[in-house]
């Protein structure tokens, strides 16, 4: 393997000694001369005519320079654009109907946040209240209250996909289980709330700071919505506290509020949502209802799938119309079948709409199928790793939704986690120590990286770079890619770092502003760094055959057998003869009129999925308290093929957060509503997991050097939640004999079954005795 | 509501502001002071990222008045190193890439400051106990601890 001076090390994150100081500037922490605090007034019902807003009261409040309400706008909806009129289905601010307790119906601009609260109480707004459904089984009932006027029977979006011969499938096998499985609302809550300001300036100008994951798609929702040119809008993102998918959706309410108040006022505004909001009534995860089919053959091969998804799409689209694609093509990783359908509704319902969070409907039908697969071993008599191995894709093979496998890694997951376990063994073991007992358990995943999934038709690369260089030796890299935590400015600087042999000192960076760098469609679908990173493999690639070339004239060494190591530009073997990197660059500008050496590179996947998917197995240890039901995740082994770690540490810690986050997936997360209310609206009651319940995590890295991805990378961020929650949920039944298909599995439903399986118990010893 | 002068002592440095008796901390050192490396997850107690070290102690800023904590000397993630200078807490956090999105290290790093100061060489479960009130949702903690435990040694 190649020995690499940057890629492949234990490197610090380049903005990590500001965040350690307090220094790094996130969207709160930006102030502009005179600028305003802006505040939302949002529907107290879950469905309401809109028959009259009356701002004069709050506008005579001292101090409230401005309050807009969706009869200010343009009334142009959004959502993804281009795909479909029926996919834009928001007002920015609402018009005529609100749709669940939370929807945007008006702004404030006040010169204090008090001031501001105060004004959003005097508004008044006169509703007439409308019958409103909350199931997604509800609503798809004849007479079921019509949310919008464009999807009868509330169905915001219906998906079909089939391959090879189900019905037949079904019928070769040996054994067919079909089971139904429901997951819960669950909340990013990322632990920066959403942030924008706005400023404009005298030529109509627009500027917007904003804690956003995809600042492009937010630059072309308020060209859309406030009627301009999109290339009059500047969108800057600044450190963001995490995202999660949760700014990922484009624009969100703060974001055109900010603007259009910030207009009205001809001040700056900023609005940061409170927790509350956030919580109350921001994106969220989908729950969704999955009937699962599957049949196999006796040793185990899976024949054929068969699945219908329902998911609560709440009251708008959002993101979700792609969801219900996801949750489809996505369980197609990383097993092999051929026969293969899905139908997949997205409901409406009087709800705070769901997007993407992390997984984006991949959890939902991964904690399905691995369930189900256990189930599946059981039954059979196979060892659950076993029938992983036997239906893995490898490379070359291509998944029933048209993934195309150019490099897999499973089978060594598998292979790793089972041994690094003793799996066998402690599978077999059944301990108990008084009230408690201990399990194990398998969970699995695949997940495409590098994705083309582009909601916005835009005709820009999905990943851009620009590469300046300056005398001084050192670059200036320009990305459209949107670092909110992950690391993506870090890993971009370091594959320009290790293409150009430069130390990572040498490099600037700078992210995600619409006016200075090239476009990139985001951070989601876990794209970036195969995306942007191979943008930024092209670009320095670009700078340094230009470079090669004035070099090589110099040194009379042919470019092929030039390096580029420590700053030095040399002939291969003959290190002591060599220009320096600055030197090189000053030697380009003399050749070429001064001309500053300007480069770029930019990417698109080569099909219309993903160029490449990763693949983990993880192995889930619990102990389960018989007499509480509360479940202690000891230990959670996993092994998780990203192609080639480019910084190891960095993605352990996007695994380490993975199985944390997975783990309050599987046990604790849960979003309640009664009424179309959210009942746990803080971190209080909504239960994130603390420092003192983690597992401790051991983490294999499994290399296939991937072709596709920069340095043979692929992703980590998302494919590494998905094991995770059936991993526990199988560990759950292992150490219980409950086999619990709801999320979360809360000590309230493990006593539940435990006390069902007693009783059954019960009752056949009875009849056996009888 | 009547405002008042106050003296804060924050970092070694006396400010004389004026402030509401509603005020919160975390208000004043973002607001009035311009010290943004507080961060403001909730607002409600529960996160923690508003964590600042009042007389070494841990507390958390958006549930403290700002007049209540005049004649203490108040420590934020500014104040916990010079200039360029790292604390090695900060320092460790930086090594063992016990930083990811950043939004919760200032509290993080300011909470288990003090656990650092109270007890030696920490165990595990001591420090996760300590840190059990300080959200974090990128890291899964795992980093966190490690980089605690090795600004120990």
């Amino acid at each position: 393997m190649k020995e690499y001076r940057t890629i492949g090390k234990r490197l610090p994150r380049i903005d990590a000694k500001d965040k350690v100081k307090g220094r790094a500037v996130y969207t709160d922490d930006i102030s502009l001369p005179g600028m305003l605090c802006g505040m939302i007034l949002r529907s107290p019902f879950p469905h309401a005519r809109i028959l009259k807003i009356d701002t004069s009261r709050a506008m005579k409040l001292p101090g409230v320079m401005a309050i807009v309400t969706g009869e200010d706008t343009l009334k142009i909806k959004y959502g993804l654009i281009l795909r479909s009129p029926k996919y834009m289905d928001e007002f920015p601010l609402a018009v005529g109907k609100v749709r669940f307790i939370g929807d945007e119906v008006a702004a404030v601009a006040a010169t204090n946040p008090d001031v501001a609260m105060e004004a959003l109480d005097l508004i008044e707004v006169e509703y007439e209240e409308l019958p409103a459904v909350f199931d997604p089984e509800e609503a798809q009932k004849l007479d079921a209250p019509q949310i919008h006027d464009h999807a009868p029977g509330n169905i915001s979006r219906e998906v079909h996909m089939k391959k090879g011969d189900p019905e037949k499938g079904f019928l070769e096998s040996h054994l067919v289980r079909e089971d139904t499985f429901t997951t819960q609302s669950a909340i990013h809550a990322y632990l920066e709330p959403h942030a924008a300001m706005a400023s404009w300036d005298l030529n109509g100008k627009l500027t917007l700071y904003t804690s956003t994951q995809t600042p492009y798609y937010v630059q072309q929702h308020l060209a859309l919505t406030l009627g301009m040119n999109a290339d009059s809008i500047r969108v800057i993102k600044p450190f963001v506290g995490g995202g999660f998918g949760g700014k990922s959706g484009g624009m969100a309410a703060l974001d055109f509020c900010a603007a259009l108040l910030s207009r009205k006022a001809g001040r700056p505004v900023k609005i940061a949502y409170s927790r509350d909001e956030e919580f109350a009534a921001g994106r969220r995860k989908h729950p969704v209802a999955i009937l699962m089919k599957t049949g196999v053959k006796r040793d185990g091969t899976i024949v054929a799938r068969q699945c219908k998804a329902i998911l609560d799409g709440g009251a708008y689209c959002s993101i979700g119309p792609t969801t219900t694609i996801i949750v489809g093509s996505f369980q197609t990783l990383p097993y092999r079948f051929d026969h293969f359908r899905y139908d997949g509704y997205r409901i409406y319902t009087n709800k705070p709409p769901c997007g993407a969070m992390r997984g984006h409907g991949s959890p939902q039908v991964h904690f399905a199928q691995d369930v189900q697969i256990d189930m599946i071993a059981e039954e059979l008599g196979i060892d659950p790793v076993e029938i992983a191995l036997k239906n893995g894709l490898r490379t070359g093979d291509e998944s029933a939704a048209g993934f195309k496998i150019i490099s897999s890694g499973f089978g060594e997951c598998l292979e790793k986690v089972s041994k690094a376990t003793g799996w066998k063994e402690k599978r077999q073991l059944g301990k108990r120590q008084e009230n408690k007992v201990y399990g194990i358990g398998l969970g699995c995943g695949g997940f495409p990286s590098g994705a083309g999934f582009d909601p916005i038709g835009t005709t820009s690369a999905q990943s851009s770079v620009i590469i300046k260089a300056s005398e001084g030796g050192g670059l200036s890299i320009l990305t459209g890619a949107s670092d909110i935590g992950q690391g993506s400015d870090s890993i971009i600087c370091q594959i320009v770092a290790e293409a150009l042999g430069l130390p990572l000192e040498d490099i600037c960076i700078t992210s995600a502003d619409t006016q200075l760098t090239p476009p990139d469609t985001g951070t989601y679908s876990s794209r970036v760094t195969v995306a942007a990173g191979n943008a930024a493999l092209r670009a320095a690639n670009l700078a340094k055959k230009e470079i090669f070339q004035i070099v090589s004239e110099k040194l009379e060494v042919h470019p092929d057998d030039l390096v580029a190591e420590d700053r030095k530009i040399f002939g291969k073997g003959t290190p002591d003869l060599f220009i320096s990197f600055a030197e090189a660059i000053k030697l380009y500008q003399t050749k070429n009129s001064g001309s500053p050496l300007l480069v770029k590179g930019s990417y698109n996947s080569p099909n219309q999925f993903s160029p490449t998917y990763s693949f983990g197995a993880y192995v889930a240890e619990v102990e389960v308290d018989l007499r509480t039901g509360e479940v202690t995740v000891l230990r959670v082994t996993a092994a998780h093929d990203c192609g080639r770690p480019l910084n190891p540490m960095s993605v352990e810690g996007q695994i380490e957060g993975s199985v944390v986050m997975g783990m309050g997936y599987a046990l604790s997360e849960n979003l309640a509503f009664a009424g179309g209310q959210t009942l746990n609206p803080s971190f209080l009651d909504y239960k994130v997991p603390t420092a003192n319940q983690i597992p401790q995590i051991d983490i294999h890295h499994v290399i296939t050097e991937d072709p596709e991805g920069p340095f043979g990378a692929k992703e980590t961020g998302e494919g590494s939640l998905d094991p995770t929650t059936p991993a526990i949920a199988n560990a759950i039944y292992n150490a219980t004999g409950v086999r619990i298909k709801e999320l979360p599995i809360t000590p309230e439903r493990i006593l539940r079954e435990l006390k069902r399986k007693e009783q059954e118990h019960g009752k056949e010893t009875d009849r056996a005795l009888g | 509501m009547e405002k008042k002068p106050i003296e804060l002592l924050v970092n070694g440095e006396i400010h004389e502001i004026v402030v509401k008796p509603n005020d919160t901390l975390l208000e004043v050192l973002r607001e009035k002071l311009g010290l943004t490396g507080t961060k403001e997850g909730c607002g409600m107690g529960e996160c923690a990222a508003c964590t600042v070290l009042k007389d070494g102690k841990p507390i958390l800023s958006c549930l403290t008045l700002a007049i209540d904590v005049v004649g203490s000397k108040i420590t934020t993630i500014e104040g916990l190193s010079i200039g360029e200078d790292l604390d090695p807490l900060q320092e460790a956090f930086v090594q063992h890439g016990a930083v990811q999105c950043g939004f919760c290290t200032p509290g993080m790093i300011l909470t288990a400051k003090e656990l650092l100061g109270r007890v030696k060489n920490p165990t595990a479960d001591q420090i996760k106990e300590a840190i059990s009130g300080n959200l974090c949702r990128c890291t899964g903690y795992t980093k966190i601890i490690e980089a605690i435990q090795a600004a120990e040694g």
